[in-house]
Order: C-alpha cells, then structure tokens, then sequence
C-alpha cells in the first residue's frame, strides 16, 4: 500500500504541474496510522497525504460542496470501486459539477475495520503499519502482526466487482486484490426465514441502539437532499434523538426507503454508524426486492413502473409459510 | 366493564382503521356505497386523497403513530388513474415498502392496497367489512405505533 501511495502522489505532483488540477480530495494522516480521515490537500502540500488499509472513508460525496465554484479550478477526488458507484449516481442525479472534478480511480485490495482489530481483544494501539498483507500493530504491551484479510471491513466481504465507473483516469487499477468471500444477500435471506416475532425482535436490539447522530444519512452518496425531511422541523421528529420505539422505526424505514432503488450498495452507512447497526441489511433487502420483483432496470425503481407489475398483495403470498 | 345493568362485559377491541381513498374513483365507490345503502365497518376512517400517489409512506407510518391499527389504500384500477399513471407508482412504492415492513417484523396483515373504482361501492363496503374484521382479529397493533398517541 506504501508503494501504491507513494505512485499516487507522483501521479498528483504530474497532474497539478500540468496545470490539470488545484485541489486534491484525499485522505490525511491520524495520529495513531488507523485513523486515517477525508482531507482537501491544497497548494501542492501532500506531507499528510496517505493511502492505507484505513482509508475506508468513500469521498464521493464532499464533491457536492467540493465542486461547487467555478472559480475554484478542477479538484482531483480518488475513488476505489466501489466509491465510484456513488459517484456516478451523483453524477447521473446532477449533485456535483462533473466539469470542475477530475476523478481518478485507484486500486484497493480492501480496507481494514479497526473495530473489528479491537474487537478482537488488541489494546493500546499506538501505530500502525503495513507490509503487503501483514498489518504490524504497536502497542502499549508490544508488538502484533495480523492478517489485513481477517479484518476486513464487511463491506469488503461482499465486494461485488472491482469495476470503475464514471472515472477520467484509472491509475494502476489492475492491482485490484479480490477480497469478497460471500453473497451479498446471505444475512438479508437468513433474515427473512425468520418468524415475525423474530424479526422483529432482531430489529429492535439493534435500533434501539440508534442515537439519531445522522451519521447514515449524511455520508449516504444516494441521500443528498439539499433538504432531508429529518431536517423539517415540523415533521417531528427533526435534528433530535428518537423518542422511542416508534420514532427509530419511523427513522430507519424512511431513510432506506428515500434511498430505495437509487442505493449503490456502498456500505458507507453501516461503516459509519457509530452503534454498529446493520444498515445495510435494509437497504440490501430493497435491492433483493427489486431484483425478485422488477428485474435489473437501468432506471431507479421507484422513478418507473411497467403496467404487468406485481400486486402489493405478493408481500402476504410470499410470506404465508413463515408467520 | 361494570355496564349500567351492573353485568360484568369484556370491552370490545374496536380497531381504529384509516382507509386513503383517492378522489376518483375509490372516495366515490364509499360514495356509491353510502347511496345504496350498502353498510361498512364504522372503524374505518377514510382520508380523501387527490391519488393513491400522492400517499408517502410518512402518512402511512404517522397513522400508525397516532394509533391506526390497520391501513389500507384504495385507488382506482390500474390502468384507470385519473392522472394516468400514479397508481402505477403507487404499486411499486407500497409493495417496496409493505415488503420492508413485513421484513421488520410488523405484521404484514395490517396494510393492504386494493383497487376500487367509482362504479364498485358493493366491492367497497366488502373489501372494507373484511380489513375491519381481519385487524380486529389481529388486535391492537404494538409493533408499530407511539403509546404516548393512544
Ligand atoms: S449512523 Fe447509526 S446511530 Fe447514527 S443515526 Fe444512523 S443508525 Fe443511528
Ligand atoms: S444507503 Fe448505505 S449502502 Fe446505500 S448508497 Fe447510501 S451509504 Fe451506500
């Protein structure tokens, strides 16, 4: 990853000396080497610049505000594969300023869930470092090497296809490592088998645990509303913590279904969610869905329909043999 | 229940029903309904709509929220929107979303789409009589609803 980093960043200095970009949407340095975050790099100052196992973060979205201003030159914005999904769609949605955005596509062999590191039971982590697949881990009681591969972030196991979209350039794309190791639909199928009650004990452990941080939404490529609902003030249920089991509900159900058929199946939403809640398994459920029901069509489900649809009745049908 | 004649009565459920009728074609099958005096659940309240698309699942979500124990939408058939083609969104938007809350855990039973046109006020009150009896079975809905509401 060093190496790739390092590549990146000559790549960088070539293109702003050509005069083809001003600005470069990257990742930054963290203190610790595990928490790397989204940074505008400006005027040619790469010193923090990184590309590592923790750059998880998808920078799609800061491109609304970021290539906003006409003024302001081309911003360069790095996109592994996945990243590049949303940001076709914000494309295609007519959110950012494709002109003022120079998108590179960038390998990524997949990225690293320090929770899961920490999870496992790794205290004090003072640094990180990366040697091809070993991730060595410093800490306050001594040295660690891991397999990057046993930690992966979720949304990584279920890579579907290491295709770029949308991008001007692909840089050294070809060293694209396959990290998926099972079927997207899995958990949402086990999901369904379950009885009601089941269910919906399930969904309360786990929205119960939602502050309402708004997390989800915001780094959501297919939420980008100028103005959200859950920002009306007169809806109720605005810029404040869910009030109880309804509210969460009311919450989870409308925001997947905002993002219903647009949904790239980023993960970003569960990544971010500071309560660990499996966002993605609604979202996933509404792609299962549309795909049972409606087939793969190029347009948003929801913004077309054919006149031979299923009745909304298949929902009773289908479930009649688990109550 | 200690009645006026002093016998002891269970309280009957009476479930609070909401039925999103549109304008054209549903709103007046309960019209027609109403003039030939067919009878339906008094449990079911009816919000007229302009078309069965203009329901967002927050409408659908806040009856539940204020106390519904039953939705149901009814349109006018496919193919017969006043507007041409808003039931056919409203299809795929209900189905999506009744889907979404079945997978939740709510109780699949408590929504339902059905298409009724202006000349169907017989399909009206039965469809309506069936949806009152099917929630009444069901009971009070406490997956989905605000107690601070009840
Ligand atoms: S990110 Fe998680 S905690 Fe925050 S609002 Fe979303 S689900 Fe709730
Ligand atoms: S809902 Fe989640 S997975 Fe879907 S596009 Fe938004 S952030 Fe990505």
């Amino acid at each position: 990853m060093q190496m790739i980093a390092e590549k990146i960043k000559e790549k960088i200095k070539e293109l702003t000396e050509n005069g083809k970009i001003s600005r470069v949407m990257g990742w930054k340095k963290g203190l610790y080497g595990y928490d790397s975050e989204p940074f505008v790099f400006e005027n040619g100052d790469l010193r923090d610049f990184t590309y590592d196992a923790f750059s998880g973060a998808n920078l799609c979205k800061y491109m609304i505000a970021q290539s906003k201003n006409d003024g302001d030159g081309k911003i360069l914005v790095l996109l592994k594969p996945c990243d590049t999904w949303g940001f076709e769609l914000l494309d295609k949605e007519h959110r950012i300023k494709r002109e003022n955005i120079y998108a590179l596509g960038i390998p990524c062999g997949g990225m690293v869930d320090i929770e899961k590191i920490k999870k496992s039971g790794v205290k004090g982590i003072t640094e990180i470092s990366e040697k091809e697949d070993t991730l060595i881990l410093k800490t306050m009681y001594g040295e660690k090497e891991v397999n990057k591969k046993d930690y992966l972030l979720d949304k990584c196991l279920v890579c579907s296809s290491k295709e770029y979209k949308d991008c001007d350039e692909l840089f050294m794309t070809d060293l694209c490592g396959d990290t998926a190791e099972y079927d997207r639909f899995e958990e949402v199928e086990k999901l369904e088998k379950l009885s009601s009650s089941e269910k919906f004990e399930f969904w309360r452990s786990q929205l119960e645990k939602c502050i309402r941080c708004n997390a989800c939404r915001n780094v959501c490529p297919a939420c980008s509303c100028v103005k959200c609902v859950f920002d009306n003030d007169n809806s109720g249920v605005a810029a404040k913590a869910n009030a109880n089991d309804f509210e969460e509900n009311l919450f989870h159900i409308i925001r997947a279904f905002h993002v219903c058929g647009r949904c790239v199946d980023c993960g970003e939403c569960s990544r971010v969610c500071p309560q660990n809640i499996p966002l993605h398994l609604l979202n996933r459920k509404y792609i299962k869905d549309i795909k049972e029901l409606y087939g793969d069509e190029d347009e948003a489900a929801l913004l077309t329909f054919t006149t031979e649809d299923k009745e909304p009745s298949v929902v009773y049908e289908r479930g009649k043999n688990n109550v | 229940m200690q009645t006026d004649r002093g016998v002891t009565a269970e309280k009957e459920f009476q479930p609070k029903i909401i039925a999103f009728c549109c304008n054209w074609c549903s709103y007046a099958g309960a019209d027609l309904a109403g003039s030939g005096r067919l009878s339906y659940s008094a449990d079911v309240k009816i919000i007229r709509v302009p078309c069965s698309c203009r329901i967002n699942p927050m409408f659908i979500l806040r009856a539940f929220q204020k106390g519904a124990d039953g939705v149901i939408l009814a349109g006018c058939h496919p193919g017969d929107c006043h507007y041409s083609t808003g039931n056919y969104f409203t299809r795929r938007r209900m189905t999506l979303l009744f889907s979404m809350l079945d997978y939740m855990g709510i109780e699949k039973e408590r929504t339902r789409v059905e298409w009724i046109s202006a000349a169907e006020g017989a399909k009206f009150s039965a469809t309506m009589n069936e949806f009152a009896g099917e929630i009444k079975k069901l009971g009070r809905s406490k997956r989905l609803g605000d107690l601070r509401c009840r």
